[in-house]
C-alpha cells in the first residue's frame, strides 16, 4: 500500500481501510439515530414509526462499521432491517383499523412513565460521570480483514476443538425453532 | 490538484479506490457506474421490446429512431411529462418515499461489484453478505408502496410480491452459502465472504464453481438463477405485478415519473443479481479458460474479443442501414442508423488498438500502462459479457414461459427449492472435506 | 475535535434505551410498544459491539449476534400473540387488553 496515503493509525488497522472524517460521521450518525428513535416513539401513524425505525436500525448499522465490526453490521441488516422490519410491517397491515388513527396516542399513565425514564437517565448520567475512570480512553483497533474468521472460531470451533459460543449457538437454532413453531401456532385459525 | 489524481495512477499494486482510502477515485468509479448502470437500463428496456416482438414474430419499434433505437429515450420524456397522480387517501409522505426506498435498495449493491481485481468502487469483506442483505431491503420499498396507495389492489400485489421474495431469498442464501463453502478449499482452508476474493478463489482453484464437483455447482448455480427471477418479480414468477393479473399490482397508482423509478429499481435489481451470479458461480471477470488456454498468444486472441463484439455490432448495424427502403421518407433514420454504425465501429477500432498495444512482450515483470490499462478493459468487458447473457435469458423467459398461479409459486420455493439448496450445501460441504 | 471514544458510544446508547423506555412505557398501540422494545435491545448491542471493540476481543460482537437472534425470535412470537388477541378482541391498545381485570 502507498504509505502516503495512511493515517497515522497503528498497523493493525491499515490492513483494512483508513478511516476518513471520523467525527463527521459519528456525530451525523449518531444525530439520526436519536433523531429517528424520537420519531418512532411519537408517531401517531405506525407505517411511520416503523420506517422511522428502520431509520435508525440503519444509522446504527453504520455506527458498527466505524466500530470495526463488519459481520455485526450485516447481520444487523439482514436480520433486523429487512426480516424483523418486514414482520412488522406485514402484522401493521393485518391489524391497522381506521379507528386506531383517531384514538388517543398516549396512556393515561405517561407523566409517570416519562419520570421514570428520567430517573432511568439520570442514573445512566450518574454512572457515566462517576465511573468515568472506568472507561480508558483507548481503543483498541482490531483487524478488519479476518472479522468473520474470527467470530466463526468462536461460534463454530477451530483447529479441532469447539468454540466458545458453539453450545450457545445450537441452543439459539432451537430457540428459533421453537420461536417459528409458537407463531404459527397462535396464527392459526382452528388449533 | 493533480496530486490525487496522479496518486492512483502512482500506486504500485492495483488496489480498489476503498482500500486506499481515496474519496476522488471512489466518487469517479460510483458516477461511472451511476451512469453505466443508467444506460443499462435504457438499453434493456429497447432489448425487451424488440426481442419480445421478435420473439412473438412481430418487429417491435420501428418509428421513433432507427429500428426503435431512440425509443426509451421518447418513453422517459414521456414519463417525465406525465401528470403526477396522487390518490386522495393515500399516505403523502410514505408514498412519496416508497420508490426511493426500492431505488436505493438496489442501486447501494453496486459498490461491490467486482468488475475486476481491482475495479470495485470498495471491496468490503463483507462484500456478499452486504449485496444479499441490501437487495433485501427493496422488499420494503415495495410493501410500504403497496400500503400507501390505499387501495386493494396494489396491497395484495404488494403483500404477494413480498412474500414471494422472502420466500426465495432463503433459497438464494443458502445457494450462496455453498459457493463460499467451496471459496475455503484452499491452503489455508480460509474461505473469503469478499466479491473479489470470490473470483480469485476461483481464478486460484482454476475451475468455475459452477463445474466445481460437477453436478453440485451446477445444481447451486440452477438455485440461485431460478431464485434470482423470483427474487426480482419477473417472469414466469411475475405474478405480482404483470398487467393481466392485478392490474399491475403495486405500482399500480404510481404515474409518471415515479413509476420509472420502480422501473429503474427492478432492472438495476436485475443487473445486481446476475452479477452475484457471475461472481459467484461463473468466474466473474476471467476470461473462458484462463488454465487451459494459458500464454500471451491465448491472450492476445482473447483480448480482440472486446473489439470484435463492437465490430460485429456495428456490422448488424450495416445491414440495417443497408436493407431500409430508399424512399425518401426513410432518409433521416439511414442517416441515424448508419452514424451508430459508424460510432460502433470507432469503438471497436479504439478497443482493437488497445488490444494490440498492449501486448506486453515478457510474460512478468512490470507491466506499462497501456497493457495495465487492456487487461482493465478486458476484465470489465468479459464481466459485462456474461451479465448481457443473463439479461438476455430474463428477457427469454418472460417470452417463452407462462406465469405460475401464487400458490404454486410458493409451493416451489419453499418444497422443493429450499430442500434441494440445503441438499446441495450438505453434499458440498462432505465433498469438500473428503476431498481435502 | 474529540477523538470518538467508547464514551460517546456509550452515550449513544444510553439515549436510544431512554427513547425506548419511554416507548414501552407512554404508548397504547401495541405494535409501537414491541418497536420500542426492538429500540432497546438496538441501544444494549451497541453498547456490546463498543465494549468489544474497547477491550480488543470479540465477545462483545458474538454475543450481540446471539442477542439479534433472540430479538427475532420474540418479534415473532410476540407479533403472533398480537394477531391472536386481536381476532378475538378488535383493538390493539394496551389499555383495552385488560380481560383479567374485573
Amino acid at each position: 500500500m502507498n504509505p502516503a496515503l495512511n493515517s497515522g493509525l497503528n498497523s493493525a488497522v491499515n490492513a483494512g481501510m483508513a478511516p476518513v472524517a471520523t467525527p463527521w460521521f459519528f456525530y451525523g450518525l449518531a444525530g439520526l439515530a436519536v433523531v429517528s428513535g424520537l420519531l418512532v416513539i411519537t408517531r401517531r401513524n405506525a407505517v411511520h414509526s416503523a420506517l422511522a425505525l428502520i431509520v435508525t436500525l440503519l444509522a446504527v448499522t453504520g455506527l458498527y462499521l466505524m466500530l470495526y465490526a463488519p459481520f455485526v453490521a450485516a447481520v444487523q441488516i439482514f436480520v433486523y432491517a429487512g426480516g424483523i422490519m418486514l414482520l412488522f410491517l406485514f402484522v401493521i397491515m393485518l391489524v391497522n383499523i381506521e379507528r386506531s388513527s383517531k384514538d388517543r396516542q398516549f396512556n393515561r399513565m405517561w407523566p409517570v412513565g416519562l419520570a421514570a425514564a428520567c430517573a432511568l437517565l439520570a442514573l445512566f448520567m450518574t454512572a457515566f460521570v462517576k465511573g468515568k475512570a472506568l472507561f480508558p480512553d483507548r481503543m483498541m483497533a482490531m483487524p478488519e480483514s479476518s472479522n468473520t474468521q474470527q467470530i466463526a472460531g468462536m461460534l463454530y470451533g477451530e483447529a479441532g476443538r469447539m468454540g466458545e459460543y458453539t453450545f450457545a449457538f445450537e441452543i439459539a437454532s432451537l430457540l428459533l425453532l421453537v420461536a417459528i413453531l409458537g407463531a404459527v401456532i397462535m396464527t392459526k385459525k382452528k388449533v | 490538484m493533480p496530486n490525487f489524481i496522479m496518486s492512483y495512477l502512482g500506486i504500485k499494486d492495483a488496489i480498489t479506490p476503498g482500500a486506499a482510502g481515496s474519496q476522488f477515485w471512489a466518487l469517479v468509479y460510483v458516477f461511472i457506474i451511476f451512469a453505466g448502470v443508467s444506460v443499462a437500463v435504457m438499453a434493456m428496456n429497447w432489448l425487451e421490446r424488440k426481442a419480445l416482438a421478435h420473439f412473438q414474430i412481430r418487429l417491435g419499434p420501428m418509428r421513433v429512431g432507427p429500428h426503435g433505437l431512440l425509443q426509451p429515450i421518447a418513453d422517459a420524456i414521456k414519463l417525465m411529462l406525465k401528470e403526477d397522480i396522487i390518490p386522495a387517501e393515500a399516505d403523502q409522505f410514505v408514498f412519496w418515499v416508497a420508490p426511493l426506498i426500492g431505488l436505493l435498495a438496489s442501486f447501494t449493491v453496486y459498490t461491490v461489484i467486482p468488475f475486476g481485481p481491482s475495479q470495485a468502487v470498495s471491496d468490503m469483506n463483507i462484500g456478499i453478505l452486504f449485496m444479499l442483505g441490501v437487495s433485501s431491503l427493496g422488499v420494503l420499498g415495495i410493501v410500504v408502496a403497496g400500503w400507501a396507495s390505499n387501495s386493494h389492489y396494489p396491497l395484495i400485489g404488494a403483500l404477494r410480491s413480498s412474500a414471494q421474495m422472502v420466500s426465495y431469498e432463503v433459497a438464494m442464501g443458502l445457494a450462496v452459502v455453498s459457493a463460499i463453502l467451496m471459496t475455503s478449499l484452499n491452503a489455508t482452508g480460509t474461505g473469503t465472504l469478499s466479491m473479489i476474493g470470490i473470483v480469485q478463489a476461483q481464478q486460484q482453484q482454476g475451475v468455475w464453481f459452477i463445474f466445481k464437483f460437477f453436478p453440485l455447482g451446477l445444481i447451486a448455480f440452477g438455485i440461485f438463477a431460478i431464485a434470482m427471477i423470483a427474487e426480482t418479480n419477473r417472469a414466469p414468477f411475475d405474478m405480482a405485478e404483470a398487467e393481466s393479473e392485478l392490474t399491475a399490482g403495486y405500482h399500480t397508482e404510481y404515474s409518471g415519473l415515479r413509476w420509472s423509478l420502480f422501473m429503474l429499481a427492478e432492472y438495476a435489481a436485475m443487473i445486481a443479481v446476475s452479477s452475484i451470479a457471475v461472481a459467484l458461480w461463473l468466474g466473474g471477470w476471467l476470461r473462458p479458460f484462463p488454465n487451459l488456454l494459458q500464454g500471451p498468444a491465448w491472450d492476445f486472441i482473447f483480448s480482440l474479443f472486446p473489439g470484435l463484439t463492437f465490430l460485429g455490432l456495428a456490422a448488424i448495424a450495416v445491414v440495417g442501414v443497408v436493407r431500409m427502403p430508399s424512399h425518401s421518407f426513410f432518409k433521416i433514420q439511414r442517416i441515424g442508423l448508419a452514424g451508430f454504425a459508424a460510432v460502433l465501429g470507432f469503438i471497436a477500432l479504439l478497443l482493437l488498438i488497445i488490444a494490440v498495444a498492449g501486448r506486453s512482450g515478457d510474460a512478468s515483470g512490470a507491466m506499462s500502462p497501456a497493457a495495465r490499462f487492456r487487461e482493465g478493459i478486458d476484465y470489465v468487458y468479459w464481466f459485462v459479457f456474461k451479465v448481457a447473457v443473463f439479461m438476455y435469458l430474463f428477457i427469454w423467459y418472460r417470452a417463452t414461459w407462462p406465469r405460475y398461479r401464487f400458490d404454486q409459486l410458493m409451493k416451489i420455493g419453499w418444497k422443493v427449492m429450499l430442500p434441494i439448496s440445503l441438499v446441495v450445501l450438505i453434499a458440498t460441504a462432505i465433498v469438500g472435506v473428503l476431498v481435502s | 475535535m474529540i477523538p470518538i471514544t467508547t464514551f460517546h458510544y456509550l452515550v449513544v446508547a444510553a439515549a436510544l434505551f431512554v427513547l425506548g423506555v419511554i416507548g414501552v412505557l407512554t404508548r397504547r398501540n401495541v405494535v409501537i410498544v414491541l418497536m420500542s422494545i426492538e429500540l432497546i435491545l438496538n441501544a444494549v448491542n451497541l453498547n456490546l459491539v463498543a465494549f468489544s471493540r474497547m477491550w480488543g476481543n470479540l465477545h462483545g460482537q458474538v454475543f450481540s449476534i446471539f442477542v439479534t437472534v433472540d430479538a427475532a425470535a420474540e418479534a415473532a412470537v410476540g407479533l403472533g400473540i398480537l394477531i391472536a388477541f386481536f381476532r378475538n378482541k378488535e383493538t390493539i391498545n394496551v389499555d383495552e387488553i385488560d380481560l383479567l381485570k374485573w
